[in-house]
Parts: C-alpha cells; structure tokens; sequence
C-alpha cells in the first residue's frame, strides 16, 4: 500500500478504512474474547455478567483477572486496585496518541480514549510510523469494530461456557497466561536492541520479586509492590 | 440470566478506574505535559506488570508458597512460540491447546 503511495492519492484514513485496518487484529479479539467469556462463567458469573463487563470494562485482561479475582474471593477493594493498576497502561498509550488529536473536541478525545486497547493502539502507532495524519472518524472505525467484535466473543462464551462442563479441561485457562507471556514478548521485542539487556536484568528481578513478596504476601499485592518496585529500578538503572 | 447488585457495583467500579487512565491523557495534553521522569517511570509499567502477571501465574500460594510445574512445564514451549510467532493469536491457540493435550495424557496415565 505505501509503494503506491506515490502514484496514487494518500489512503483516505476514513471510518470505512478503519474498520478494514481492525480486520488483522480481529481474530485475536474473538479467541481470547470467547476466552474471557468462558473463564468469567467458570468462575461463577451469570453470562449477563460477563457481557456487562465486557461493554463496561472493555480490557481483555482486566477481565481475566476480575474471574481469577472473583473466583478467590478478593475483596472488592483488591479487584478495583488491581483493575486500575493492570489497566494503567492504556495511560501512555492516551498519552501517545493525544497529541494527534488535539484539534478535535474533548468529546472526541474522550470517545477515542475510552475505546483504546493494546491492539487498536497498536495499529494506530503503526500509522503514526508511517507519517499519515490522524483522523478521528478512522480511529473510530478502528476502536468501535474492535469493541463490538469483542463484546459479541465475550457473550457467545459466557453462552458457550454454559455447556462445558470442565473448561480446565481444555486448558482455557491457560489462555491468560499465555496471553500475559505473549504481551511481555511484544513489549520486548518493541525495544531498541541496546535496551534490550537493561530490560532482560529487569525482568529477572521482578520474577526473584515475585518469588520472595510472595512469601509475605497475597499474589495480587505482589503484582502491585513488585511492578512499583521494578519500575522505580529500572528508572534508577537506566544509563 | 441475572445480576446481582453488589456485582454490577464492582463491575461500575472497574469501569470507571478503567476509563481515567484511557481519557486522562486526552484531557491533560491539552495544556500540561507531564514531567520526564514520571513518563519514564510510566514507560517501565507495562513490562514490569506482564512480568509480575506472567510469574503469579507460576506460584502457588501457601505456606510455604510453591512452584506450579504443570503450567511452567507448558510455559518454556509457549514462550518459545511467542518469541518465534510475535502473534499473540498463535501463542495463545498453542499454549491452550498444549495444556489440553498435557492434561488429557496426564488423565491417561
């Protein structure tokens, strides 16, 4: 597409396009949408439950985590924290984006904010790289498919998960996991290769973290004390 | 087909602590730019929080705490996938489909 740029008029980055730009990303949006679905039922959540938590919550391992959570009896207080603290992320992602949309009204801004997830970002920084202009219709083309694609995984899961009698069973379960370690390889893959062993040390550490915090404390308090922790060393290490 | 009360709370509760950090920077741009070390420290967020995520997954707790070798035994060959594939679609089918098949053979034997 961009060797043609030349020849032909820039892309039109309108809703239609960026409804065809979520395409790639949609598969992975059903699979661990279906996913989400059924683990949120095995752990005890009326399927109406689930679909609320995907229309509201919109994060796809927030709400893996709001299951394991709910599963183990957290408090509330535990859930809300760590939702926040998982989510946290999607702040520097805003915060990459904002700058390109700052001409458009604060409803806008809110209304493409509110829909940003990992892969929609992802596809958005990938436009950023090639020099096209943002416009707010082709983000929102991007984020509302996204966002629907993933409310309808979600339910159809939570209805699917009705019927699976041992989800274990077919290692669902490990879907959260797998995602979590797939997401820490996309992340480092995405640093510049001088960093790379300031951030493989880091990594390091914050496993020994884990290990040793949660001798003393609960998994979920871990997570939080440790990713402070660890942030804080590699802020202070950084050469 | 129900809700109850006290869950829709808790799901309202993480919607709105969801959305702040989504819409917050939106809002502030505007004006303010937050400090340099505060966006580095930001920066290291994401990777120190999937590392801590990814190792929880791996502890089981108690007293003494130990090691879920069944998921870290699955774990080496999926991470191998996720360094090869860099598709988070491929790592997650294969590490599902892993565990599964790890779990039926263990149902076997």
């Amino acid at each position: 597409m961009e060797a043609v740029g030349k020849a032909r008029e820039k892309v039109r980055l309108d809703f239609k396009q960026g409804v065809k730009d979520c395409i790639p990303t949609l598969l992975g949006y059903i699979s661990i949408g279906i996913a989400a679905g059924v683990v949120g039922v095995a752990a005890g959540m009326s399927a109406l439950e689930v679909a609320l938590l995907a229309v509201l919550v919109y994060a796809g391992s927030a709400q893996f985590i709001f299951a394991a959570l709910f599963l183990d009896g957290s408090p509330a207080a535990a859930i809300i924290l760590t939702t926040f603290i998982v989510n946290l992320r999607h702040f520097l992602m805003s915060a990459t984006l904002a700058p390109h949309f700052t001409f458009y009204s604060v409803r806008r801004n809110i209304g493409i904010g509110i829909l940003l997830t990992d892969e929609t970002f992802g596809v958005a920084a990938g436009k950023l790289q090639q020099k096209q202009p943002m416009s707010v219709s082709w983000m929102n083309g991007l984020n509302m498919t996204a966002y629907l694609c993933w409310i309808m995984a979600c339910t159809a899961g939570a209805l699917f998960g009705n019927w699976i009698a041992e989800p274990e069973m077919f290692g669902l379960d490990f879907a959260l996991t797998a995602m979590f370690l797939a997401l820490l390889v996309l992340q480092l893959d995405a640093i510049e290769s001088e960093k790379i062993k300031h951030y493989i040390k880091l990594v390091l550490c914050i496993a020994i973290l884990m290990l040793i915090l949660s001798c003393f404390m609960s998994s979920h308090v871990a997570v939080l004390l440790a990713t402070v922790i660890g942030a804080t060393i590699g802020v202070i290490t950084e050469k | 087909m129900s809700i109850s009360l006290p869950m829709l709370l808790l799901i309202a509760a993480c919607a709105a602590v969801t959305a702040l950090p989504r819409i917050l920077p939106f809002l502030i741009i505007r004006n303010l730019k937050l400090p340099v070390s505060v966006m580095k420290w930001l920066s290291y967020i994401p990777i120190c929080i999937l590392t801590a995520l990814v190792v929880s997954n791996i502890i089981e707790e108690g007293n003494p705490i130990s090691l879920d070798w069944q998921t870290i035994t699955v774990m080496i060959p999926t991470l191998l996938v996720a360094l090869w594939t860099k598709s988070l679609l491929l790592t997650v089918l294969f590490g599902v489909v892993l565990m599964a098949v790890l779990r039926f053979i263990l149902v076997l034997v």
